[in-house]
């Protein structure tokens, strides 16, 4: 920051102006995309956003991947730009914090989150009906019942336990084994190579080996769900597309399946871990929320709200020249949606360092925005509000078992959250 | 009110279906949202309004 900028106490002109131009040339330095979270705050975004929002232009911010991109830090800019078709997904979700990351490779077939146009659309065309409200909401009971027997299991275990571990990661995981269809003998091994896939510490030739074990498993799957449907998404994906005018490939059913299980599986652990350390740093709102179960879904869009997991944002890529108020981003520019600061914008969100559990700020941008916008996005909710009515109340006294100081969080994985949650309460 | 939606925009996020269940709903078939009630009365305008601004892709427009 220019305040920081050395000035030097001369009263030698020519000192002076060297001073002076060093100044000013720090001023119109690029700076760095802020990835360092407050101390002791580890809910919140880095605090330079708080500056970048505070200057309605577009800065721009160097990567670590090596390239300038335009920061839109403001919920309007994040709004208006991830909706712009001129603009594509290549580097989604955020290959400009990965260190020398060649961003011109061509995405893959089936790489829904990095296909653009027509071909994301025919790809999420295809998947939108498995999606819906409707038939999220008739997974309710099913995922009700998970929550209700990982919550038996933890009493009957007693305290202290690692909630993360035993509760947060297993959940989403069962709930899309049931949604692809895995056989249940299968989703014990399912659940434990899916685990090391979001892992974020797995040793790289231990990740590598789990990555081909869970691709040729999905390729296994969808080669059974071919000669033998069932009820589930995967075979209904078959059929769908075999009945459309081009048909899905088995390595774009597969990418497909390996997409949806990564997507579904960490991002929904991290938001119940995180936002249980959340509450139970906010006990006021956690009791709030505790007396009145009917404040689940305002308080499940507060904690993707204030929590927004995707913490780096979304990397998009100018196909055309944009003008953007008095700014025109040229062709082949890169540009970082900051969905953490924009779900902070103070204008939209009042107050938005805090929680509040009654606020209900819907329109959030925590599953991103445009035609991208999270297709899992009403399961999650189903998940974290049935997590938000039973967990908290079948265990009240629910409380961290170390300091909150010793709580270690991804800070180096694309989506946010605790590395564990050691928990207990009060056992009679 | 009248409302106009873009089937063609819509990328079946469910979002107008959470904000005014009794306007929209959701195809079974592709997950379109379609519309219940393309001219709701004045108690639906916050519903709808709401749907509106949540709709990521902007596909749902309100005259008058």
């Amino acid at each position: 920051m220019p305040g920081d900028a050395p000035l030097v106490q001369s009263d030698n002109p020519t000192k002076e102006l060297v001073a002076l131009t060093a100044i000013i040339s720090f001023m119109t330095d690029t700076s760095s995309f802020p990835t360092t979270r407050p101390t002791g705050c580890p809910f919140d975004p880095a605090a330079e956003y708080t500056e970048f929002r505070a200057t309605p232009t577009l800065d721009k911010v160097d990567t670590p991947a090596g390239i300038d991109a335009y920061l839109l830090s403001g919920y309007q800019q994040v709004r208006t730009l991830l909706n712009d078709p001129r603009l594509s997904s290549r580097g989604a979700v955020s290959n400009h914090v990965i260190v020398d990351r060649d961003l011109k490779t061509e995405a893959a077939p089936g790489s829904i989150i990095h296909l653009d146009g027509p071909e994301h659309a025919r790809l999420r065309r295809m998947l939108t009906p498995e999606f819906t409200v409707k038939r999220m909401r008739a997974l309710r009971e099913y995922v009700a019942g998970l929550i209700e027997s990982h919550i038996d299991a933890m009493l009957a275990k007693g305290g202290p336990v690692d909630l993360y571990q035993d509760f947060a990661l297993p959940i989403p995981s069962l709930v899309i084994c049931e949604l692809l269809g895995v056989p249940y003998a299968d989703r014990d091994r399912f659940q434990t190579q899916s685990t090391v896939l979001v892992s974020t510490d797995a040793e790289p030739t231990q990740f590598a080996a789990t990555v081909h074990e869970v691709q040729t498993y999905i390729a296994d799957l969808v080669m059974t769900k071919m000669n033998e449907p069932g009820d589930d998404l995967l075979s209904r994906l078959i059929e769908r597309a075999n009945a459309s005018e081009q048909p899905l490939t088995v390595p774009e059913l597969v990418t497909l399946g390996l997409s949806l299980l990564i997507a579904g599986h960490e991002t929904t652990a991290n938001m119940i871990g995180l936002s249980t350390l959340a509450f139970l740093r906010n006990p006021e709102q956690l009791a709030i929320l505790r007396a009145d179960p009917a404040l689940a879904e305002s308080a499940v869009e507060e904690m993707l709200r204030y929590l927004t997991i995707v913490q780096w944002g979304l990397l998009r890529y100018a196909t055309e020249d944009i003008e953007y108020g008095e700014e025109t981003i040229q062709a082949g520019e890169w540009l970082v949606a900051a969905l953490a600061s924009g779900n902070r914008d103070e204008s939209v969100f009042p107050d938005a360092a805090d929680i509040d559990v009654r606020r209900n700020p819907t329109a959030h941008l925590a599953f991103g925005f445009g035609a991208h916008q999270c297709i899992g996005q009403q399961l999650a909710r189903v998940e974290l509000q049935e997590v938000y009515t039973r967990l908290y109340r079948r265990i009240p006294t629910l409380r961290l078992a170390v300091p909150f100081e010793e709580i270690k969080f991804k800070d180096n994985a694309l989506a946010y959250g605790v590395r564990s949650l050691p928990v207990t309460w009060e056992q009679s | 009110m009248r409302i106009i939606l873009d089937e063609d925009t819509c990328i079946g996020a469910g979002q107008c279906v959470l904000a005014a269940p009794d306007v929209f709903d959701q195809r079974d078939e592709d997950g379109i949202a379609v519309l219940l009630d393309e001219t709701p009365g004045d108690d639906q305008r916050a519903a709808v309004d709401e749907a509106a601004i949540r709709c990521p892709a902007l596909a749902i427009r309100i005259d008058g």
